[in-house]
């Protein structure tokens, strides 16, 4: 018997009841649970995320593409609970194999899956509080809402297309702005510069920025959010910018997802958000590491 | 060359062709970013201690190091030197990579020298070592602010702590990784 698992056995009692609990909470909002293929041709091509083979195939690092045919198909608001995995992620955050949370609305933008953000933690935490490492995080709506630019003027010494233009962007990111986010209350940070949301519809009269938000909560990264891009043409001239950052080892393009592409055609306006289920786990049962709210790790097995 | 994904914790590695060792460490990646690999790393030559952050697509190579027996011969001009058990070749290890351990060296021992190339970078030394006083007041009874110690001098001019009835001439045996006193000798 391997000796943590005794020691798990709360968290992962506490695990059980939060699935459980979204579960619930998307069922009475009137959501359709799906399950989509976990094993794939092909993922979105993106520069920084790498997936692990499976056969000639992919394992999914996340079911967005599949979720997305089904909204071109006309399904309408679908939820799914899924394991996605990702190569080579691996720290107190991070696990190559997790648990992600991925919900569509069709007909909307991003402002109201901020809302859904919302309402979410309030149906798991009716009392409106939790601690987290020492710290008290109040659940009073709205949420807290910062602009990636307020952000960047807030807590560095420069702006975000500056710091594309040198090549800071994840740093300032990762060192200097995310650990400052939601440490008394959830953070939305919005609006990224269009270069970091290859999936996401342009902001109306703004075409640098991208309806894009992530969600943090005492500076951890929960959630990623868009208004989905539907113009295929322009998703396809992306995929094939992301793709050809993606090192190949033969002489060809690195593949795009067609099927994807075309039914991309007739999705209507929609927009989609993935929450990594195993942090939102840490920060409800108090770990700091993700790797106390898993049964096992890849270095137990 | 070596790939970001295989940095960890005490692994050794070369940076601007020097030896350093990984001392802390921790992988995060900002939403859609790119890895980032943070290290803090120390310097195995000067022990100095800095941040760096590798991302991913980076490479390294790993410090070549060797643990060579060797045995201690005598200081000079030039620093302590040393002989390596096997191919009776000399090296020379500096004051300032000794440290503290320059005061429990004596005549013969036999020692470990970490080897980066053909420089010594440091030094194991055995755990116990025995050392002679050269220099102890006499305990003045009644004086207990100091409990039933005393300050002492040994053969190396390193000070330490003893009991009030070590004297002058007497054998010790100190503990290298401590710097205290174990026992008396006898001879």
């Amino acid at each position: 018997m391997v000796f943590f698992l005794p020691v798990k056995h709360d968290r992962l009692q506490k695990r059980a009841r939060i699935v459980q609990t979204i579960r619930a909470y998307f069922i009475e909002s009137a959501f359709l649970e799906v399950e989509t293929p976990q094993r794939i041709p092909l993922n979105a091509p993106e520069a920084n995320i790498t997936p692990i083979l499976s056969g000639d195939w992919q394992l999914q690092t996340s079911p967005e593409l599949a979720m997305k045919r089904l909204l071109s198909a006309g399904y309408s608001n679908i939820f799914q609970i899924s394991h996605c995995w990702r190569n080579e992620e691996r720290g107190r955050n991070h696990l190559p194999e997790f648990t992600m949370l991925e919900w569509y609305r069709t007909h909307c933008d991003y402002t109201q899956l901020m809302t859904d953000c919302e309402n979410l933690f309030r149906y798991l935490l009716p009392q409106g509080q939790f601690n987290y490492q020492g710290r008290s995080i109040t659940l009073d709506h709205p949420f807290e809402r910062l602009s990636v630019a307020e952000a960047f003027s807030r807590y560095t010494d420069t702006c975000p297309q500056q710091a594309i233009a040198e090549d800071r962007f994840n740093e300032l990111i990762a060192f200097s702005i995310e650990p400052q986010l939601g440490l008394n209350r959830p953070t939305i940070l919005y609006d990224y510069p269009k270069e970091l949301a290859s999936l996401a519809r342009q902001k109306p009269g703004h075409p640098d920025l991208a309806e894009r938000f992530e969600l943090y909560i005492a500076g951890l990264e929960l959630a990623n959010a868009f208004s989905e891009l539907t113009d295929p043409e322009e998703q396809r001239r992306r995929f094939r910018k992301e793709a050809n950052i993606i090192p190949t080892t033969s002489q060809r393009h690195n593949p795009l997802p067609e099927p994807f592409l075309a039914d991309l055609q007739k999705m209507p306006p929609a927009a989609g958000i993935a929450l990594g289920i195993d942090r939102l786990v840490m920060l409800l049962t108090d770990s700091r590491s993700i790797d106390q709210v898993v049964a096992f790790c890849p270095d137990d097995l | 060359m070596y790939s970001c994904s295989d940095l960890k914790k005490g692994l050794k590695i070369l940076i601007d062709g020097e030896p350093h060792v990984i001392v802390g460490f921790d992988f995060t990646k900002p939403g859609k970013g790119q890895s980032l690999y943070k290290c803090k790393l120390r310097n195995m030559v000067t022990g100095s201690l800095f941040d760096r952050t590798y991302r991913s697509g980076e490479s390294f190579e790993l410090a070549s190091l060797v643990e060579s027996d060797m045995q201690y011969l005598y200081q000079d001009d030039t620093g302590y030197v040393f002989m390596d058990q096997k191919t009776y070749e000399q090296i020379v290890l500096t004051e300032e990579v000794l440290g503290d351990d320059k005061y429990f060296l004596v005549d013969n021992m036999e020692v470990k020298v970490l080897m980066f190339g053909d420089r010594g970078i440091g030094l194991t030394l055995p755990i116990f070592v025995n050392l002679r006083v050269t220099a102890s007041d006499p305990w003045v009874k009644g004086d207990t602010a100091t409990g039933n110690n005393k300050p002492a001098s040994v053969e190396t001019g390193y000070t330490l702590q003893v009991p009030a009835f070590v004297d002058e001439g007497t054998l010790i045996q100190i503990d290298t990784r401590t710097g205290e006193y174990v026992t008396r000798v006898k001879e």
